[in-house]
C-alpha cells in the first residue's frame, strides 16, 4: 500500500531540501557574488557586501594581470589529454577482467583501487625528481601521465561494471560472424556501453579539471592550468578577495556548465545496471 | 561442405571433467541434434565445436582440416544463440550484414545478400528497426538471418526456441526444418526437448554426463534404446519401468513398456485402480497403480469415459516389452 502524502508533508520535504541545496551551494554562490565587488567590499561585514556597488573591476583586473586564455587551454588539453589516454587503456583492461577474469581479476581491480587510498603527498618528492630527471617539470605531457594513471583506477572500474552488464553471448556472436578481437571492441563492445563510457567520460574530465595537487607541485607557467591560475591570486602579501573570486569564478564556470548539460548522462550511467 | 568430426576431444573445467573422451562424426548436410538433461554438457560440446571453448585434447575436423586451434571465426561455423544474441544497436540490416562486413564484401553484394535473406525468413518490412523493436520469434529470425547469410559450412543452434511460447517454437520448429530442407547445409541442434529432437533430426545424440549414451535417427532411438537411460529419456510420455518380481518374470532387471503401446482390456493380466485422469481430447493420460507392477502411465487414444478410482484391467503388449539387464542395458533390444 502507497503511503500517504499529504501537501504539508510534501512542503516540509521540498523546503528541507531547498535548504539542503542551497547550504551546499552557498560557497559557490558568495564567490560569485565577491567577483563583482571591489576589494574594498570583499572584506567587508556579509550585509554590507551585499548591499555594497556592483562591478566587473575584477574581471578587468585578472585579465590584465595573467593569461586565463593561456590557463583555460591548459586545462582543456590536461582534462581531456588524460581522459582520452585513460579510456583508450582502460577499455582494453576492462573488456579483459570483465569477459576473461583470471584467478586473480578481483585482487587486481581491488589493488587498483588501494592506489587511490594513498595520500599523493606520499610520492610527491620521487615524482618530483622523475619529472625534473625526464625534463618534464612545467610540462602538458608530464600531467597528462600523471592524470591519465591517478584517475585509471577508476575509469577502469566504472568500465568494468558497466561491461559486466553485457551479455557475453554477444561478444561470442561477434566472435562467430568473424569479428577479430579490435572489431569486437570497436564495432559490438564499444557502441553497446556507449552510455557507461561517456558518463565515464565525463566524470573524468571533471576530477582532471579540478585536479589540484599535482598540477600545482608540478607546473609553474607554460603548462599551468586553471588550478595554478586561482592560487596566483592567494599571495604571501595577502588574500585579494575578489580578484580570487574572480579567477575561481571563470575557473570553475567551463566545468560547471558543462556538469549542468551533462547532468542527465551523468547519473544515467552512474546508475546504469543497478537499475536493469 | 560441412562435414565435422571429433575424435578424443575432452573438456575439463579444473578438476570437472565434463566431456570424458569422446567421439563423434556428423556428415555433410546432416541435422543432427544434441539432446539431453540440462548440465549433460550438450551446450559445452556445442561451443567446443564453435570454437568458443577450447577442448583440453583431441581434435576437431571440419572438412577434412584440422580446426582444433582455429579461433570461431576461422572455423567457417555460424551459430544461433538461446538468447538470439544480437546487437542491439545496429538495426536488423547491419545485424544481418555483420558478418558480411566483417569479411570485407562489397558493400551491394552485402545489401544484395541480406534482402534475400530477408525475404526467406519475411524480415523485409522490418529491416531498418532495431532488435529490441522486434517480437521473441522476429528476434529469432533476424538471429537465422544472420547465420544464413555468411553461407557457413554449418549452423549451430543453442537452444535457440527455449525463449518462445509454445505455440511459435512449434511454427519456428517447421520453419528451421524448412530452412535445412532448402539450404541442405549440415545444422547441430542443441536442445533439452525431446519433442524437438525427434520431430527436427536425421541423427540424435543423446548425452548424459558428457557421455554419448546412443546415436541414431530418431525412429532407432525409439525401438532400439541402448539402454536404460535413452529409453526413459526418449518418448512422450516416458516409458514405465517396472521391476522386481514382475521383471524377473519376463527375465530381466528392468522391464520398459511405454504408455502408448499399453492397452486397456477386460481380461488384461495387470489389473489396477486409476489415480489420475488427464483428459486432452485427442488422448488420455492415466495415473494407474497395478497390483504387483507398481505405477504405470497409460497413453489411451480419444475420450473413453475413463476417470479416477476407476478399476482396469491392462494388456502390455508381448512384441513391444523392452527388457534391460542389472547394468542398463538393453537385452537384444525391444522383445
Amino acid at each position: 500500500m502507497a503511503r500517504k502524502t499529504t501537501p504539508a508533508k510534501t512542503a516540509v520535504v521540498t523546503i528541507a531540501a531547498w535548504t539542503i541545496g542551497f547550504l551546499i551551494f552557498f560557497p559557490i554562490l558568495w564567490i560569485i557574488i565577491l567577483s563583482f565587488k571591489t576589494e574594498g567590499d570583499a572584506i567587508k561585514s556579509p550585509l554590507q557586501v551585499l548591499t555594497s556597488g556592483w562591478t566587473l573591476h575584477s574581471y578587468a583586473e585578472v585579465q590584465t594581470r595573467s593569461n586565463y586564455a593561456l590557463h583555460f587551454w591548459n586545462s582543456v588539453i590536461l582534462s581531456l589529454g588524460s581522459t582520452v589516454l585513460a579510456l583508450v587503456i582502460a577499455i582494453p583492461a576492462a573488456w579483459a577482467m570483465a569477459f576473461v577474469p583470471g584467478k586473480r581479476t578481483k585482487d587486481l581491480l581491488m589493488w587498483m583501487l588501494s592506489t587511490k587510498m594513498m595520500p599523493a603527498v606520499g610520492v610527491l618528492v620521487p615524482m618530483y625528481l622523475l619529472f625534473r630527471d625526464f625534463g618534464l617539470l612545467d610540462s602538458r605531457i608530464g600531467l597528462v601521465v600523471v592524470l591519465t594513471l591517478i584517475n585509471l583506477p577508476i575509469v577502469i572500474w566504472m568500465l568494468y561494471t558497466y561491461f559486466k552488464e553485457i551479455p557475453g553471448e554477444i561478444l561470442e556472436a561477434a566472435r562467430m560472424d568473424g569479428a577479430g578481437l579490435k572489431s569486437e571492441i570497436l564495432y559490438v563492445l564499444t557502441p553497446m556501453a556507449v552510455p557507461g563510457i561517456a558518463s565515464t567520460l565525463l566524470l573524468n574530465i571533471i576530477l582532471a579539471w579540478n585536479e589540484a595537487f599535482w598540477t600545482l607541485q608540478l607546473t609553474t607557467k607554460n603548462a599551468a592550468p586553471l588550478t595554478q591560475f586561482i592560487a596566483s591570486y592567494s599571495s604571501p602579501e595577502g588574500l585579494f578577495y575578489a580578484k580570487l573570486s574572480a579567477a575561481s569564478t571563470m575557473a570553475i564556470a567551463p566545468i560547471l556548465i558543462l556538469g549542468w548539460f551533462s547532468q542527465k548522462q551523468l547519473v544515467r550511467g552512474l546508475t546504469f545496471g543497478a537499475v536493469k | 561442405m560441412g562435414q565435422i568430426s571429433l575424435s578424443s576431444v575432452t573438456k575439463t573445467f579444473g578438476d570437472v571433467t565434463v566431456i570424458p573422451p569422446l567421439d563423434l562424426q556428423i556428415n555433410d548436410g546432416e541435422f543432427v541434434v544434441f539432446v539431453g538433461p540440462s548440465g549433460c554438457g550438450k551446450s559445452t560440446l556445442l561451443r567446443l565445436i564453435a570454437g568458443l571453448e577450447d577442448i583440453s585434447s583431441g581434435q576437431i575436423m571440419i572438412d577434412g582440416k584440422d580446426a582444433t586451434d582455429a579461433a570461431p571465426a576461422e572455423r567457417r561455423l555460424a551459430m544461433v544463440f538461446q538468447s538470439y544474441a544480437l546487437y542491439p544497436h545496429m538495426s536488423v540490416r547491419k545485424n544481418i550484414a555483420f558478418p558480411l562486413k566483417m569479411a570485407k564484401i562489397p558493400q551491394a553484394e552485402q545489401d544484395k545478400k541480406v534482402e534475400n535473406a530477408a525475404r526467406i525468413l519475411n524480415l523485409t518490412n522490418y529491416l531498418d528497426r532495431r532488435p529490441g523493436q522486434l517480437s521473441g520469434g522476429q528476434r529469432q529470425r533476424v538471429a537465422i538471418g544472420r547465420a544464413i547469410v555468411r553461407e557457413p559450412a554449418a549452423f549451430l543452434f543453442d537452444e535457440p526456441l527455449s525463449n518462445l511460447d509454445a505455440s511459435l517454437r512449434v511454427t519456428m520448429r517447421q520453419e528451421i526444418s524448412e530452412l535445412h530442407q532448402s539450404l541442405k547445409t549440415t545444422m547441430i541442434y542443441v536442445t533439452h526437448d525431446q519433442v524437438e529432437a525427434m520431430t527436427m533430426a536425421d541423427k540424435i545424440v543423446v548425452l548424459n554426463a558428457g557421455n554419448i549414451e546412443q546415436v541414431g535417427s530418431p525412429l532407432e532411438l525409439y525401438h532400439h534404446p541402448r539402454n536404460l537411460f535413452v529409453a526413459g529419456f526418449i518418448g512422450s510420455p516416458k516409458m514405465n519401468f517396472v521391476t522386481g518380481a514382475e521383471a524377473a518374470r519376463h527375465g530381466c532387471a528392468t522391464l520398459g513398456v511405454r504408455p502408448e503401446h499399453l492397452e486397456v482390456t477386460a481380461d488384461g493380466p495387470w489389473q489396477g485402480v486409476i489415480g489420475l485422469a488427464e483428459h486432452l481430447g485427442s488422448d488420455t493420460f492415466l495415473k494407474v497403480q497395478v497390483e504387483g507392477v507398481g505405477d504405470l502411465t497409460v497413453r489411451v487414444a480419444g475420450e473413453q469415459g475413463l476417470h479416477h478410482g476407476q478399476t482396469i484391467r491392462l494388456t502390455p503388449p508381448a512384441d513391444k516389452l523392452y527388457r534391460f539387464d542389472k547394468g542398463g542395458l538393453a537385452i537384444g533390444g525391444a522383445a
